[in-house]
């Protein structure tokens, strides 16, 4: 243990701790701003320093380690006066139109400012502009950027893709697309964990909002919206909504007071998803020696996109049934369109995702199963609907409970699960397991799926067979898993990936907390719900089994295949670069 | 009113000058990897600064050419940008009053032709394309990526051999480079911003004088392969790539011609500065990995010699690090003469013990370079009664390393400067008799900023001598390994920079026979790199660790503190010897020393792209 001085307080704390960790036991918060425990250590902002006892030169408390008998002032004269200056300097060469910005109200850069009650700055303004291709589902704006190095260190260590760099040296050292490439020909996934680790507002998502208004604005127009799993763990965030307020009924409710004509479920659509992977799943296993092996799942498309850039022979070895958003999206303007009597081409569909790479993954080429434009037209993130929900000035606490609309709002447990890690694995499991044995299994029986662990195997008995299964969230992990798939060293039946850690709960689309992740806590509400439902069990969801008879026939049927099913190809080639 | 008075320099001028001092040796410790257009743009500030402002050209021309090359590095410039750069900047030359002018126009020529490629980067992109690979200055200039911030903290807290270890992992000759190693580390090294370079060599060398390599283990090997690999030449580079191999779990198998290992560690460098008893160390070491010697075997089509095509028979690959060893002739009349004698037969003979009897001779060494240097002390050593050494450009023209050329002056040498050597004569007997020289001036400076000696209209002059020892270079002897099907180029075994010689698979090559004569730094690099792609070939991808804990930066201010010299024995006594001569550092002299370093691993842009490869 070492003991140490901060700020006239004494404090013990373990060898090791930084200076900021050590005061923080005492209650006193730092202040910092590139700082990102464990992910990003390098004291780039300057605007942690603070002074140490007999020592002329400050130092940066993010990285410091404590030593015996250290005397630290975190707000001597000289340690704010610098602070200061470095916030200063930041500020001179940061874009700080904040009443326009996507982060304003949740930006650190802001905050300090305001904090240390800067309200002008003495040097002279040099905001750096680079161009950037607008349509492209994630935005960079080079004014904005501080030069944490905040995206180029998660893309490099948590999601191995390096896709950032820092380019250029000397005074002009800024950060872009490594290897000298353009936004749309790099490996970028879209995962959009630079976007929810950017300390400003330099990275975000394309903002769509105004297609959607224009939309609902339309009145030749039918919008149909399907709000994904993860986004009822994360909306009421940004709202400062309890997690009661934040109900699933209020989000509902929130959509219709918008004017949305039918929201719906895409947690219907993870249920359908199931029914067509699970079938496949076993149709593979009956005919192991036609297909690839391991089977991997093909909800998530960062990872889709991560086996086309990096692993294009390992496509076929993704199912063939679409994400649930494009199966969705397919039925809307299909099943539904037919239901209602409506021209498919009227429809307006719109998806509410945790997710950036969504917005891309609409746009594919081969995302037009239903013959009325791509079946889904426009896709929001989770921040985008907060912006509409406040643009509209709806205050959710207010609003009375709806159910999803029907035919596509009902849901089981095993389809809200999906937006955590494990948790297309587990729902297909539970169906895969009453398809084989008969009977539905416990609903809980693949919980050994769950897990915080970036990488988890558990095998199953199945049928008097044992299936072997590995889950992974994070693309760091997943680079680690193919490496390991293709050198031979293990060997799965069914593999899950999802890119972003926690899964989409986790989600380059969801609030932004500087500092903290919160994919735990969300995800533990999926499971919540998942509890709580009265069905647990994909095949048992009424409205799907009505959507087979009705419409679809059998899983895997023609119809089915036509619909929810695509063989997945390189999308860098296969990408339509219009972004809609 | 006085008529004259005495100028003396305000305070003002003073500081000034003393900036430019400190500008000085910021630009020595200038990192790699820097845009060098956004450098041209500065450097043209200071020139600009510079102009007394009366000739149009000079005055308002650099700045303009400072617009137009910010229009470059901002992205608004086309290739047309270019053609103005270019003909201003002729212009500028061509009309600018004095050097001021002129010579700042010319660097920027000089800019535009050696990189070209970046200005048109900048224009097409909009981007630089340079990068910083390597944080780490030191360690971007050690050929063999040697781990010095790690020793140097580790020399600090007097963990000798976890020092050893750690350089260990990227240099099996540890000894070696702590004693003769020419530094290429220290060139760049960021205390140049605050005084002078760390003594790198200085604290290499307390961490091997306190730790004996040969007392500090080797890492465990990995599990046998069962392949082998012969490599041609027991040289710093041949057994590197021995002991990697053998750590990899392959078995080395090294020929050398001559009866000992070493190479030129050997037979180059003479004993007073590398002492055999430590070279030994290092060599047992890397013997101790189970590496199999076979002493001398030539590998060749002569008698009782291996012919290459065997080695690559019966070994799964083949490591060829032949060394240069073959001596080079001046080409004057006379240099058949008894008497004459090369370097590299000289050294080759002190190397097995055979010392030639100089006693109340007088030499003369033909040659500047650090092999000259070491004939001349040998020589001396050796008992000669004059040793002087002729050389055609001057002292500071001389390639050799300036201690060891004032290091040899201190022993007695005479430096005959500026001297051509023109023909040698002999005596009756076919003995040396004197060596003519053709005196020089020295004239023009070539495109690579070396002045170049031309003749001087003085009348040849004769300098008596009994031994004329020709130290001019090297060559390297590839008739053989050429008749095998080895590509050779200009001398040289064309391998590629990951040591593979690209036409014939599975063979591999490095060091002085590759890059010609250079050093054992990078001969050492040379074996790394060839047991890396040699141990691919072979279809695996063993890594190379080290378990040794850095320690942690301390937070002691950085107050400028002078650099801690290693002393030597007075000259007048070491000459009498071979014995070792240079002194190593107490350890409160390691300690101060050790605590200048800047921790660049750990701070700047190490703490961003990290410090070190933990493994290779």
């Amino acid at each position: 243990m070492v003991k140490l001085t901060i700020d006239g307080l004494n404090v013990t704390v373990s060898e090791g701790t930084t200076v900021m960790k050590a005061a923080l036991e005492l209650g006193i918060e730092i202040p910092h701003l590139c700082f990102l425990e464990g992910i990003n250590e390098i004291s780039a902002c300057k605007v942690c320093v603070v002074e140490m006892e007999g020592k002329e030169k400050l130092i940066t408390a993010c990285n410091s380690a404590v030593e015996e008998g250290m005397v630290i002032y975190t707000n001597s004269p000289k340690a704010r006066r610098v602070r200061r200056s470095n916030v200063e300097l930041i500020l001179s060469q940061h874009d700080c139109h904040c009443a326009t910005c996507a982060r304003s109200g949740n930006c650190n850069l802001q905050k300090i400012s305001n904090d240390l009650g800067i309200l002008e700055v003495p040097f002279k303004e040099e905001v750096p502009k680079v161009p950037w291709d607008d349509k492209f589902p994630l935005i960079r704006d080079s004014g904005k950027c501080i030069k944490c190095m905040r995206c180029v260190q998660i893309c490099d260590k948590v999601q191995d893709m390096r896709v950032w760099d820092v380019q250029n040296t000397g005074s002009r050292t800024t950060v872009d697309v490594s290897g000298n490439k353009k936004i749309d020909a790099s490996d970028c996934t879209l995962c959009g964990q630079c976007i929810t680790h950017c300390p400003t507002g330099a990275l975000r998502e394309r903002n769509d909002i105004s297609k959607v208004f224009d939309a609902l604005a339309d009145p030749g127009k039918i919008t149909v919206v399907q709000v994904a799993p993860a986004v009822r763990t994360a909306w009421g965030e940004e709202l400062g909504l309890t997690d009661n307020e934040s109900s699933e009924g209020r989000m509902v409710a929130a959509l219709k007071r918008m004017g949305f004509d039918y929201v719906f479920d895409t947690n219907f659509a993870a249920d359908l998803t199931i029914m067509e992977e699970g079938s496949e799943l076993l149709e593979r296993l009956e005919k192991p020696g036609k297909y690839a092996w391991p089977m991997f799942t093909s909800c998530c498309p960062g990872w889709v996109s991560f086996v086309s850039r990096r692993y294009p022979k390992y496509l076929r070895n993704l199912s063939t049934a679409k994400s649930p958003q494009q199966m969705f999206g397919a039925m809307a303007k299909t099943y539904f369109a037919q239901k209602k009597g409506i021209d498919p081409h009227n429809i307006c569909s719109i998806s509410i995702m945790p997710c950036v790479s969504k917005k891309r993954e609409a746009s594919l080429s081969y995302m037009r199963s239903a013959g009325a434009g791509q079946d889904v037209d426009i896709v929001l993130t989770t921040r985008e609907f907060v912006r509409m929900i406040r643009a509209e000035h709806i205050n959710p606490k207010f609003l009375k409970e709806q159910p999803f609309d029907s035919p596509l709002g009902e849901s089981t447990g095993a389809g809200v699960i999906f937006g955590v890690t494990g948790g297309v694995m587990e729902a297909a499991l539970r169906t895969a397991y009453a398809v084989v044995e008969g009977h539905n299994s416990e609903p809980d029986a693949f919980r050994e799926v769950r897990g915080e662990k970036g990488r988890r195997e558990a095998d199953f008995q199945i049928g008097g067979k044992t299936l072997h299964t590995c889950t992974v969230s994070g693309l760091g992990n997943a680079e680690e898993l193919m490496q390991d798939i293709m050198n031979g060293r293990v060997s799965y039946d069914f593999v899950e990936v999802m890119a972003c850690p926690g899964g989409c709960v986790g989600g380059g689309g969801q609030p932004i907390h500087d500092g903290s992740e919160f994919a735990l806590e969300r995800g533990n509400k999926l499971y919540e719900l998942d509890r709580e439902r009265q069905l647990r069990f994909s095949h048992e969801n009424p409205e799907v089994q009505k959507a087979y008879e009705e419409f679809l026939g059998a899983p895997l049927g023609v119809k089915a295949h036509e619909l929810l099913h695509s063989e997945h190809v390189n999308d860098l080639v296969y990408n339509t670069h219009n972004y809609i | 009113m006085s008529r004259l008075s005495i100028a003396t320099p305000n305070k003002a001028q003073l500081t000034v000058e003393r900036l430019y001092k400190d500008l000085e040796r910021r630009i020595i410790a200038s990192p790699p990897g820097l845009c060098p257009v956004d450098l041209q743009l500065s450097f043209l500030k200071l020139c600009h600064a510079q102009t007394c402002g009366k000739c149009s050209p000079c005055r308002i021309g650099l700045g303009q050419l400072q617009n137009l090359l910010e229009d470059v590095l901002e992205g608004r410039a086309s290739l047309k940008t270019l053609d103005l750069i270019r003909e201003t900047a002729e212009d500028i030359m061509n009309s600018a009053d004095c050097a001021i002018g002129y010579e700042a126009a010319h660097m920027v020529l000089t800019g535009m032709e050696g990189f070209m490629e970046d200005y048109r980067h900048h224009i097409e992109h909009g981007k630089c394309s340079c990068h910083i690979t390597q944080p780490v200055p030191c360690v971007a200039l050690c050929p063999a990526g040697v781990d010095i911030p790690g020793y140097i903290a580790l020399v600090k807290e007097e963990r000798y051999a976890d020092a050893v270890r750690l350089i260990r992992k990227d240099n099996p000759f540890p000894t070696a480079c702590a004693l003769i190693c020419e530094h290429p580390c220290e060139a760049r090294c960021r205390r140049n911003m605050i005084d002078s370079s760390v003594n790198i060599r200085g604290l290499k060398r307390m961490a091997v004088d306190s730790a004996r390599a040969n007392t500090v283990p080797t890492p465990e090997k990995a599990e046998s392969t069962g392949k082998r690999v012969a490599i041609v030449g027991g040289g710093p580079g041949g057994l590197s790539a021995a002991y990697y191999l053998e750590l990899m779990g392959h078995h080395a198998v090294v020929f050398e011609e001559k009866g000992r290992l070493g190479g030129m560690l050997r037979y180059g460098i003479p004993n007073y500065r590398f002492p055999r008893e430590r070279l030994q160390e290092d060599i047992d070491v890397i013997l101790s990995t189970g590496v199999e010697v076979r002493l001398n075997t030539r590998i060749g089509n002569g008698e009782g010699e291996i012919p290459f095509e065997k080695l690559r028979e019966e070994f799964d690959a083949v490591h060829v690090a032949i060394g240069a060893h073959t001596d080079k002739k001046i080409g004057i009349e006379g240099e058949d003469s008894r008497g004459v004698m090369s370097a590299v037969e000289m050294l080759r003979r002190i190397g097995d013990d055979d010392m030639p009897d100089f006693r109340d001779k007088t030499v003369i060494v033909v040659g500047g370079g650090n092999v000259a240097m070491d004939c001349t002390r040998s020589a001396i050593r050796l008992g000669a009664k004059k040793v002087g050494i002729a050389y055609r450009r001057r002292q500071e023209d001389m390639t050799a390393l300036p201690e060891e050329v004032e290091g040899a002056v201190a022993e007695g040498a005479e430096l005959y400067t500026l001297k051509a050597p023109h023909r040698i004569e002999a005596d009756e007997n076919g003995c040396v008799a004197a060596l003519w020289i053709e005196p020089q001036i020295i004239g023009p400076i070539d495109a690579w900023g070396r002045a170049r000696p031309i003749q001087a209209d003085v009348p040849l002059q004769r300098i008596p001598c009994d031994i004329v020892i020709v130290a001019i270079g090297q060559g390297i002897e590839t008739r053989h390994f050429e008749e095998s099907g080895l590509s050779v180029k200009r001398g040289t075994i064309a391998a590629m920079s990951d040591s593979e010689v690209g036409n014939v698979k599975g063979v591999f090559a490095g060091g002085d026979c590759v890059t010609g004569p250079a050093t054992v730094i990078r001969a050492i690099a040379s074996g790394k790199v060839a047991a890396a792609n040699i141990d691919e070939y072979l279809g695996y991808h063993h890594v190379i660790p080290c378990d040794v804990e850095i320690p942690p930066v301390t937070y002691e201010d950085k107050e400028p503190c002078g650099r801690i010299q290693l002393s030597e024995e007075e000259a007048g006594e070491r000459k009498k010897n071979f014995d070792a001569f240079e002194c190593g550092m107490t350890r409160q002299e390691a300690c101060q020393e050790a605590g200048r370093c800047l921790r660049c691993d750990k701070y700047g842009y190490g703490s961003l792209k990290g410090g070190r490869a933990a493994i290779w």
